[in-house]
Parts: structure tokens; sequence; C-alpha cells
């Protein structure tokens, strides 16, 4: 046989196009892409508090009321430092864990049974998207009667809550799946479990996150609205603080358990999915350079 | 000895009284080591062929056998987005059960196979479509099957790229003595490539011409020698294509 191109010339040819081929990726600064993605912030937090205060000096409601966000804030942060408020804290967001967890894992075999069975998604598909148009809050009832006035009825309804809101993530993830890549994985030989391990799981993860992100939004929802239905003597949570306040007219206190409330969630979206979100459209090359 | 033997194969799509043959007892052979290139218009049946020959499908009617299992390379290369070009290349040998500790070497070999040692941490999003293309083409090597199928592709590239890609793939099938399967539908760069070129017909798909190509090796897109002899295979597919002129509807 002859040989063919001379294999050096090739060589630098390939390397030559190789060279003006690859994409170019700028890269910012670490300072200006932290300013350029906090100075946002920022600004929507000062004019959100601007506008709080605004409607405060307009007097609209008694100031005792309607507390203005300096007074807020005093109370919020000498609530942290007396602990308060972060032992509230504390068993709210351990109950979140909790809930979260076991919704995690629920949800996600659930998901990945229905996603990939033709018999199981026609079977119970439908009923996992009419579980997550149901108000959590109109299993309290039920929960109470089943559970009594406990732990077990808060963390049921916050399972409710999350649990079909992952599964359907990582149905959406699954069936957004390009058919090219479960091509790909079966031409090099992934059968089965190994199927699912390289290929589907990873593939169907940008959904999967999606459904993470949304499930964390309905856990915290249904925790929260748990916790001002199901007072447990004795067990300090954000929800009970939040009915404490209100009955004890300590308006201030009432805002402040909000503004924890707020914090949190979106402290948690953002450090944890937001994170995991980012990660994954950074790796999978699904972000526009000229708008990064 | 044979490594490839389709012999009578029949694929039906579509619901009985219906169907349509994507492909009518088609039949072929490729020899041990032989680069075959099949070249047809539209609705030959040239993706089902090679996905029945993958073992991706089972045929309708008729038998293929294939020397071991065999090697797919797509068109859009295929490659796992959220993995590195290595960790795309190390996962078929993953599954093909080989030892972790010869793994990295062998990806580190594949990469200067295709020329892109240095390349290996960047993602698929981080390569050229040519580069992309490379990537696969060490992933289905990776397989070390006797087999190598491809479905069109350069059909994506570009077309400098496209042309060092045939010196670079006819220095690997020199190399390798793998066996290939070129499916096409730029005849000349069937030419450029193949032993023999096949024609198929479209609907249903069968061989209904055959082109030994004896131009000596290196040849050239552009060569006249290869010109000629895409003529040729262009007069007999464009006598297919008007075969169709009648035809109402798909």
């Amino acid at each position: 046989m002859q040989t063919t191109t001379k294999p050096d010339t090739l060589d630098v040819e390939l390397a030559g196009i190789d060279a003006l081929d690859v994409p170019i990726a700028a890269a910012p600064s670490q300072a200006r892409r932290i300013w350029s993605a906090a100075w946002p912030k920022l600004a929507a937090v000062a004019i959100f508090l601007f506008v709080w205060q605004a409607v405060v000096w307009l007097g609209l409601k008694p100031e005792y009321i309607l507390p203005g966000p300096l007074k807020v804030f005093r109370e919020f942060f000498r609530e942290i430092g007396d602990g308060v408020l972060l032992k509230a804290a504390g068993n709210t967001m351990q109950r979140a864990a909790i809930g979260y967890g076991i919704a995690l894992l629920v949800g996600s075999a659930v998901g990945l049974a229905v996603a990939r069975s033709k018999v199981l998604r026609t079977a119970i598909g439908s009923m996992i998207t009419g579980l997550q148009t149901m108000p959590t809050i109109a299993w309290f009832p039920l929960a109470i009667v089943l559970f009594g006035l406990n732990e077990s009825a808060i963390l049921f309804v916050v399972i409710l809550g999350a649990a079909p809101a992952i599964a359907n993530g990582i149905i959406a993830g699954v069936d957004h799946i390009p058919p090219l890549l479960l091509r790909a994985g079966r031409v090099l030989g992934a059968r089965g479990l190994s199927t699912y391990r390289h290929v589907i799981i990873p593939a169907c993860l940008p959904g999967y996150v999606a459904g993470l992100k949304q499930g964390w939004a309905f856990a915290w929802r249904s925790l929260l609205a748990g916790e001002l239905l199901v007072v447990i003597a004795k067990k300090p949570s954000l929800g009970v603080r939040l009915s404490f306040t209100q009955q004890n007219s300590d308006y201030v206190a009432m805002v402040a358990t909000m503004v924890m409330i707020f914090i949190l969630g979106v402290v948690i979206d953002a450090l944890f999915f937001g994170r995991l979100e980012r990660g994954i459209r950074h790796r999978w090359g699904l972000v526009d350079g000229a708008s990064a | 000895m044979k490594a490839i033997e389709i012999d009578g194969v029949s694929k039906v799509y579509g619901p009985a009284g219906a169907h349509t043959f994507a492909l009518d007892r088609i039949s072929l052979d490729v020899d041990k080591g032989e680069f075959v290139c099949l070249v047809g218009a539209s609705g030959c049946g040239k993706t089902t062929l090679l996905n029945l020959v993958a073992g991706l499908d089972k045929p309708g009617a008729g038998e293929i056998g294939v020397e071991g299992r065999s090697a797919l390379l797509f068109q859009d290369a295929g490659l796992f987005p959220w993995l590195t070009a290595e960790k795309n290349i190390d996962l078929a040998l993953r599954l093909r059960k080989v030892p972790r500790a010869t793994r990295s070497q062998r990806v580190a070999d594949l990469l200067h196979t295709v020329r892109l040692d240095g390349f290996g941490d960047r993602r698929p999003h981080e390569l050229s479509g040519g580069m992309r293309q490379r990537v696969a083409l060490a992933r289905a090597l990776a397989q070390e099957t006797q087999v190598l199928l491809m479905d069109e592709p350069f059909g994506a590239l570009d077309a400098i790229t496209r042309d060092l890609l045939h010196d670079e793939i006819e220095r690997v099938w020199t190399a390798t003595g793998i066996t290939i399967l070129f499916v096409t539908h730029n005849v000349r760069e069937a030419v450029r490539l193949g032993d023999r070129v096949l024609v198929l017909s479209s609907r249903p798909g069968r061989v209904v011409a055959e082109f030994p190509v004896d131009i000596a090796r290196p040849r050239r897109l552009e060569s006249p020698e290869v010109a000629a002899v895409a003529a040729r295979v262009t007069e007999r597919l464009r006598k297919e294509v008007r075969r169709h002129a009648d035809d109402d509807e798909a």
C-alpha cells in the first residue's frame, strides 16, 4: 500500500486548521464577573427598599402596623443576635432538609421509572402533573387526620409538594434527550443499567435540575404553610413565629421573620440550585459567550 | 473472508397495507479491509441500512453477517456533551470493560491517532466540528471493532476540513486495516475514498450499480481521474432520480 499524503504535511495542516477553528472564549476578569453579577441585584434590592420606605412615608397605615425597613432590619439583626430567629430558622431548615431529602429520593425514583416505562407513564404520568398543580395546603386537613398535629404531618405535605415537581423535572429531562445520544450509547455497547448510568442520567440533568429547583420552591412554600397550621408546642419555627408575632401584635418582629423566610429561600436557591444549573450550562456549552 | 455480508435484506416502515420499503431485498458484500462507499439520493435507506448492520435495528427479512461488532460514526459526532474529549473516548473503553490501569494510556494513544494531543480536556462545545468528528473517530476506534460504519460523517464540515479528514480517515484505514462502509451523498467524496462505490436506488433501496475505483492512492478530490469516475457515478444517480419524476408523492 502506498503511503497517503505525507504524514507530516497532514499533521501540520490538521494542527493549523485546529488552531484556526477552536472557538475562543473571552474570559472576563474575576472582579468584573463578580461586579456584573452583583450590581443588578444590589440595585433591585435598593429599589425595593426605597419603595417600601416610600409607602411607609405616605402614611397609609400607622407605622406600628406597617413598619419601615430600618426598624425591621434593626429588629432582624437584634433577633439574630439573641438567637431567637436563628433557632426558629434552624428548626424550619431541619424540616426542609428532611422533607426535601425524602422528596428527592421518591421523586427521582418515580420520575426515572415513569420516564422510561410506557405503561407507567400512561398510568400515572398525568397524575403526577395533577399532584403538582394541587395546592399543598389542601393536603393539611387529611395530613392532620392521618398523623395528628406533629412533625410527620408537616413532612408528609412537604414531600407531596416537592416530589411531583422533581419527578416531572426528571421526566422532562429524559424526554428531551437527543435520540442521537441514546443511539451513540447503544453503539458503544451501553445496555440496561449502564445506559442509565452513562447516558440517561447525565443527559437528563438539565431538566432534572430545573425540577429540583422547582421542587425546592414547592417544599419551602408547603413547609411554611404547614408550620402556620400545625403548631407544635415548645418547638420554635419560622411559621410558628409568624403566627405568634401576629397574635401579639408585634408587627416589626413579624416582618423581620418574613425577611428571614425570603432570604433563606433566595439564598438556598441561588447558592445551591443556581450554582448547579450554571455549572451544567457551562459544561454543556449552553452559555452564550456574547451575553455572558 | 467477508467482513460484512448483507443477503436479501428488506426493511419495511409504516403500517401493513400503507407500508413503504426502506430497503427491498438488498444484497452486498464488503471484503475484509475494504473501503466501500454507498451513494444514493434521498430515501435510499442508507441510514436504515447502517442501523441494521450496526445491530441497532432488526431486518424484516434477509440475513446480515458482520465480522464481530461494528462501530458507527454519525454525521453529528454524537459526543456526550457532559464529558470531555478524553472521557468520551474513555467511556467506549469502560463499556468494553478495559481495565482502568491501561485506559488512560490507550486514550492518549487514540487522541494521538487523530492528532488531537493536548485537546483531551476540552468539552465537545469547545471543539470545532472537524475536531469533534475526530474525537468521535477516536471513540469509534476505541471500540476496537473490525468494522467501521460511517453515516455521512463529513457532511456538515467545511470543504477544507473535509479534505483534511479524507486524508486522515485514509491514514487511519491504512494503519489499522479496518473495514469501512461509508455512506455519503457526495459522489466525489465516495470516489476519493472508496475501493468501490455502490449506487443505491431510492424507495425501495437496492444496489443498482457498482463502480470499482482503480485509481492509485493517495487520491485528490479534485484530480481528473476522480472526476471522471465521479461523472459516471453521478450520471447513474441522475438516472435513478429521473425514474422518480412521475411519482406523485413519497
